[in-house]
Parts: C-alpha cells; structure tokens; sequence
C-alpha cells in the first residue's frame, strides 16, 4: 500500500493533482462553515469587480450575490455530483460487465447489445432527454449523470472478467466447488479492481464536466448553486463582467484536471509495467 | 581464432532487487565457429549476459564494469547508432517466443526485407529475392508462398525458423539464440537444433546457445558455461562438463534431468502389475470432443477434433501418463475428464458416479473428488488471496467450519513440505517451485480421488522439477493416489507414470505399460517421439562411463 502510494507520488502532476483536488476537498467541507449564508443572498451592489469591496474578495455577481460564496458551496455540488454519480454508474455497470464476461454466449449478447442502445446515443444529449423527463431536482441530475456514464464501466470490465474467466485459479474455484458468485465476487472482481479504479477517477471529472453543463442550460436543480449555473447566468454580461464566467470556470477547469492527473496517476502506480519510461 | 572476449563483466541490477549483480565477474571467449552453450536455471544471469552483447539490457539495468570486446574492439560502452551497425549485421539474435518476436500484423517477407532496409543493402526486389533465399535455406516449404504469410498462419517450429532465417540475413558472426526451443515440442525441438547446427556449419558462424536444458547442451554444445545466480561455476568443454563435472551444482543440474533411466526401485509403491488388480477409480468411455473454429457466411467452419473415442480405465493408485506434442488434444482430454470443458460425447464414471451426466449443482459437489493441478505456477494462484484462504475455500465450499479448514490448511502445507506458517502469506511471496507445491496442497485439500495434473512440472527449473516429482511420488505413495499426468516431457512421464497412454490429434496412438512403451515403441509416432528427445546420445554416454569406472 505505502510502496504503492509511493509509485504514485513520483508521478509529479499525480501529486499536484492531489493537491488541487485536497484543496477542493477541504473547501467543500468546511466553506459552508464560514460562508453560513445562502449563496443566493443579495448582499451588495450588483457587478463588483473582485477585490474592490472588503469582505467580498471575488465581487458580486448581476443581482449582488457573493461569487465567493456561490463558488464555495458550488464545490460541495460538483464533488458531490462527481463522486456519487460515479459510485451509481459503477454500481449498474460492474454487475453488467461481470456478468456479460463471466456467462458469455447469449447473456454476454444480450447485456452487450443493452450496453451498446445506450452507447450509440450521444450522452450529453440523453441526460438532456432524461432530465426533461424527470424534475430537475439534485437526485435526478445525479441519476441522468450515472444511466450516461455506466457503459464504459460495463465494457471495460467485462474485457477484464473475459481474460481474467480462464485464468488457472479460477478453473481451480470452480473445481473445489465454490458458487458463481463466490467466484465472481471473491477470485476475479479484486483481480480486475485496478483498471477499475482508474476509469472510476476519470468518470468523476467527467461527470464534473457534465453537470455544469447541464447546469450552464438551466437544467440543473434551481435551488443549489453550482459552478455551471453560475457561468450560465454570467454568459449574458460576459463582455462587460467577464471574471463572473472566468472565476468558476477555472474552478471547474482546475477540478477536472486535478482527476484527470490523479486517474493518470492511479495509472502509472497500479500498472507499474504499462507506465511509461522516464517518469 | 577469437571473435569475442567477455572480461569481468558486471552487470547491476536496480536498487531493491534480490542481489545487486544480476551478472557478476563474468569472463568467457568465443572462437569462431563454435557452438558455446550458456546453462543456468531462471534467475541465474544467462540471458543478462546475452542482453549485454546486444546492448538489450533491460530498463534500470546498467553494465557496472568489465568489457566485452569484439573483434578486439570494446561494445559494451557503444552510442546507439554504433550498437546499430553491429546488430544484425556482426551479431544477430533469436528469442524464445517466436510469436511475440515477430510483428503480428506484417507478412513474413516484408519483416525479413526490413532487416536489409535497416542496414540500406540491397534493392528492394533484391531485398524480396533474398528473403525467398533464406526461407528455403531455414527449410520453410514453400517459400514463395510462405513469404507472403502472416506469422499466426505459420506453426510454433515455422516462426521459429523466420526468427533464424531473419537472424541469418546479413550473415552474422555471432548468432546468439536465447532458449529458441523451449517453446517448442520435442520434436520440432529437434528439427530446429539440427538446423541451427547445419547453418554453423555452413555459414561457420559461432553460436551462444542459452539454454536450461542439458539434454539440448549435450547434442550440440562444444563448450559450456555453467551460471549460478549471476556467476560462471564451471566450463570447459562439453564432453568435460557433461561427463566429468566437478562443481556440485553442475552435478546436482546433471542429476536433476528426468532421464530415460529406469524407475528408482520403490519398495513402497506397488508394482505397476499389481495396481492393475485394484479397482477402478475412473472409468473413461468413447469421449469425443470436437472444436469448431472460423467459419463465416462464405467458407466452412474448420473443425478439429481434440479428443477421439477415448477409452481408458485408471486404477487405484495408479498414474496414468497422457504424452503428446502441443494440439494432440491431451490437456483437452483432462479437461474434459473432469468437465471444464463439456465434451460431445462419451461417460466418464469416478467411482460409481457418471461424471458427464451430473447437473450444474450436482456436479459441484461430485467434482470434489477430481482435483486439478495446473501448469503455471503464477497464474494458478489467485494473486490477491493469502494462502490460508487458497486453501481452505475448497473445503468451506462443502461445509467444513473455518477453523477445521485452516487446521487442515496448516497440515497441508506441511505435507507439501511448506511452513505451515505460510497461510498468512500472499503467492507473490513463494517461488515458482513452492507456489506448485501451494497447488498440490490445494488439490488435496478436499480429499480427491483422482488427481489430474495439467503439465505440472513443466514449468519449472529441472532442480526443481525433480524436487516436486519426488514430492509427487512421495505423496502417491503415502496417500493412495490415483494420477493422470499430462505432460508433454516423456522423460517426465518415464520417472512417475506407471502407463504411458502417447496421444497425437486426438487419438490414443499407444498405450501400455512405461517401460514397454518407452523401450519397445510398437508405434512409429512414439519412436519419433523418443527419438527426438535432446540428449540420448549422452545418457548412453553417460552409462558407458558408469560402467567402465
């Protein structure tokens, strides 16, 4: 564990990444602390260019809300997002990718050609669908983000169970009569975890990604405040107050790249021997 | 006259390795025109001295002293471009495994062809004329067909002789083949040995043979080098170290060769005769097995048929060997026996129940008699479960209590010859030979009545090949065992079969007694067979010597 994280801490933009996504973190959790007020507070004049009025060090935005306020608890929305739509998405899509590997033949058919009906639809397109279909309230935005996201889970890890199925010490499972689910659960899922893991830490960035902009078109829950909804709202005065899109906009920018070095990271330090040369 | 003096040669291994010296203070010399073989068991530095010469050394691995000087002239410390020039051209090499060597995606030809383009010679229809030239030379039939063919569309022994004829192409001095027939049947094993063996003569190329296998180093070396862990422990000439050897591990590798000798006289185990009159334990009658490969909407399906109309019946304590070459359907008649793979038709009775008629849920539980031991010792060990859990998943799946489980676990381990501590470790902690000792363990975990052992051995270093035989035989001796021992080494199956059953596509070509089949071969496949194995020449060799001391 400690060697691995090691490995993992070489890879220098693994670290920084980490240390974006703990600064992050710790905004998430103890910015709602300090900014007790609803981010939707009007609490000054409108259009305060950042760093001009004491006590609003990022300005206000068109009706006099506290963008830093707004950017504090848009964080705990984004992760929030992030983290659980992709513990949903894995939740549908390992159980499909295993069985589809482990069964083959007709049910690997079956679960493949599902996969793929919700493959060939463009998924930003289909959580627009989706969230027109539901009310925009937070769980269903959370829901839209796992049904898009889950195919590339199920594919990669029905890849993973197919080469891992006649590995030597399953055959072996299989003949100390051990259950299919034991063997599935216990013998190829760990086997098949790290791979897992890494497309897991990049489904989050993405997911990050797809709910601002869902939330950029309105079609977010209207009652949380998010980075999306705040460049959404600030697209309209972007010639005249142009920090309200750019300061949440790097914050999404930074956010996404920290995953995206972490995943890479989690790469190079769970396939020591696929990671490239000269790190 | 002397093309290449190796002198000191030290060679650092990474930080956090076993040792520091993968090779260490190695000094040898090759004249032209000879073949020097380089013996040592995994782990032993021969394949790093090799790498060296080629400048192939692998990442973090660093050339810490010595030279190596060819023609005179020092290559250890080359710029690229330098190592270019002599690569292919002065010293060319061949690897194991010809599938991965070769680029899967390009016609044979045209990868011979890139070997000229790389050193600029030739025209490129020159380039393609030589190649025809080669692959007839390497003994390819037809060569203008088969330069137009991929290399999944040529055989194991076939690859391996685009490897040479690649190899070949700029006429090296130096050919250096690193284990070029493990991978490989003992028969083809055979063909390729006498083909590297013609080429030096013709071309008189000196060859560094690599091998681990003192069969091969008796049919063709003229001298050996003897490795132990990164060390020279011995050479001199064949004859010399083959015959006369005097470090004791030099000896222990010669001893450890499964020969063709007779069965050490066992008081313990019954006769083969006499285990015939025990009852049967497994029962097999007419299996078939056919596998339908290809076939698209325009051209049949090819099909193969792995297994035909087997019969046998195996007796208490009694071990079966199941010999062939690759494709001969044996590992497939294992598998089939105990149903891994379903078969088409056919009864297979273990004791009183009839394997191939059982229920998913009723064969679970019936197959607990039948165990399995596997080939590879790295993948037949689920890399993230702790010993302990290996071996007592069995039996927990058939309702014996943990701490029963992990007692038996613990005696387990101690049979095998283990430290019954061990169950707390995880496999990547134990060698390849202790982690096939882990497998044995395990397949007796759950009492079996019959052991079927896939290529057990195969591998394994010869030491340790010959420690989990003994192992083996020792356990059959003291449990009762019944075996079936597929193997494609009939030296293996000399030493622990009490009947040799010699398959090829799919049918029983031969089956008798061991010593009847091995000494007076009715069929023409099995003296082929026994022909080919690499070494007989020595063992007689070696006999005569035995007798006239």
């Amino acid at each position: 564990m400690l060697a691995g994280f090691k490995r993992f801490t070489r890879n220098r933009g693994a670290a920084i990444g980490l240390c974006i996504l703990l600064v992050v973190l710790l905004t998430a959790v103890i910015g709602p602390l300090i900014y007790t007020d609803s981010p939707w507070k009007m609490v000054q004049r409108p259009f305060l260019p950042p760093f001009t009025v004491d006590g609003l060090p990022l300005g206000t935005d068109a009706l006099g809300r506290d963008v830093m306020a707004g950017l504090v608890h848009g964080a705990r929305i984004s992760l929030l997002v992030g983290l659980v739509s992709t513990v949903v998405a894995l939740l549908i899509g390992v159980p499909i990718g295993a069985a589809a590997g482990y069964f083959g033949g007709i049910v690997d058919d079956a679960l493949m050609r599902f996969t793929e009906f919700f493959q060939t639809i463009p998924s930003f397109a289909l959580a627009i669908v989706l969230l027109a279909i539901f009310q925009p309230s937070l769980f269903y935005v959370i829901l839209a983000i796992a049904i898009v996201s889950w195919p590339p889970v199920a594919r990669l890890v029905r890849g993973e169970v197919l080469s891992l199925r006649s590995r030597e010490y399953v055959e072996a499972a299989l003949l100390s009569g051990q259950g299919t689910l034991q063997i599935i659960l216990r013998q190829i899922l760990p086997n098949a975890l790290p791979p897992i893991i890494v497309l897991a830490s990049l489904m989050v960035a993405t997911a990050i990604l797809l709910e601002s902009s869902l939330s950029f078109l309105g079609l977010g829950d209207p009652n949380v405040m998010s980075w999306g909804y705040m460049i959404g709202t600030a697209r309209t005065v972007i010639r005249t107050a142009w920090w309200l899109s750019f300061i949440p906009g790097i914050a999404i920018l930074l956010t996404v790249l920290a995953m995206n070095l972490i995943g890479e990271g989690l790469n190079d330090a769970l396939n020591p021997r696929l990671s490239r040369k000269g790190r | 006259m002397t093309l290449l003096e190796i002198e000191n040669l030290d060679i650092a291994l990474p930080a956090g390795a076993d040792r520091p010296l993968a090779v260490e203070g190695v000094s040898f010399t090759l004249n032209k025109g000879e073949v020097l073989c380089i013996v040592g068991e995994s782990g032993s530095g021969k394949s790093m001295s090799a790498n060296a010469l080629m400048g192939l050394l692998p990442e973090g691995v660093e050339p810490a002293g010595g030279q190596i000087r060819f023609h005179g002239r020092d290559i250890l410390h080359l710029s690229e471009d330098e190592r270019r020039d002599i690569r292919g051209k002065s010293i060319s090499m061949i690897f194991q495994e010809p599938l991965s060597a070769l680029n899967p995606l390009m016609r044979v030809g045209a990868q011979i062809c890139e070997v000229f383009e790389a050193h600029d010679l030739l025209s490129p229809a020159g380039r393609m004329a030589r190649a025809v030239e080669l692959l007839e030379e390497v003994g390819l039939p037809e060569p203008e067909k088969a330069i137009r063919a991929y290399p999944f569309q040529l055989s194991g022994g076939q690859r391996q002789r685009v490897m040479i004829a690649m190899a070949l192409a700029l006429e090296p001095e130096i050919l250096i083949a690193d284990e070029p027939t493990t991978a490989l049947d003992v028969t083809t094993q055979a063909q390729i040995l006498g083909l590297i063996e013609d080429l030096r003569r013709k071309h008189d190329m000196a060859v560094i043979f690599i091998t681990h296998d003192f069969g091969v180093v008796a049919d063709i070396a003229d001298r050996v080098i003897v490795m132990q862990t990164g060390q020279i422990v011995e050479q001199g000439p064949a004859e010399d170290v083959l015959l006369r050897a005097t470090h004791p591990y030099t000896r222990a590798l010669i001893a450890a060769i499964p020969g063709m000798k007779d069965k050490r006289p066992d008081p313990t185990a019954a006769p083969a005769g006499d285990a015939q009159q025990s009852p049967v334990i497994l029962s097999v009658s007419g299996l078939n097995k056919t596998f339908s490969t290809g076939g698209g909407l325009f051209k049949p399906p090819r099909v193969v048929h792995a297994v035909k109309d087997l019969s046998f019946d195996l007796h208490l304590g009694e071990t079966i060997g199941i010999v062939g070459e690759s494709g001969s359907g044996k590992s497939t008649a294992g598998r089939c026996i105990i149903r891994l793979i379903d078969p088409d038709s056919g009864t297979v009775r273990l004791s009183d129940v009839d394997l191939t008629g059982l229920g998913r849920q009723s064969l679970r539980m019936a197959r607990s008699k039948a165990q399995m031991i596997f080939q590879d010792p790295f993948s037949s060990l689920n890399p993230r479960a702790r010993i302990g859990r290996i071996l007592t998943e069995g039996p927990m799946a058939h309702g014996v209590p943990r701490q029963q489980a992990m007692a038996r676990a613990r005696e387990l381990l101690a049979l095998v010859g283990l430290d019954p501590a061990s169950v707390d470790r995880f496999p990547h902690e134990f060698s390849g030979g202790q982690r096939q000792r882990i497998g044995i363990a395990r397949a007796l975990a759950l009492d079996p009545d019959v052991i079927i052992a896939d290529e057990a051995v195969s591998a394994l270093d010869v030491s340790i090949q010959a420690q989990v035989l003994d192992l083996l035989a020792d356990l059959k001796a003291r449990l009762n065992l019944s075996m079936l021992f597929v193997t494609h080494d009939l030296r293996v199956a000399a030493q622990i079969c009490d009947r040799i059953m010699v398959m090829r596509r799919g049918e029983v070509v031969e089956m008798g007694p061991t010593a009847r089949v091995l000494g007076q071969p009715e069929h023409a496949y099995t003296r082929s067979l026994l022909d080919a194995i690499p070494g007989r020449h020595h063992e007689q060799a070696m006999r005569r010597s035995v007798a006239t001391q």
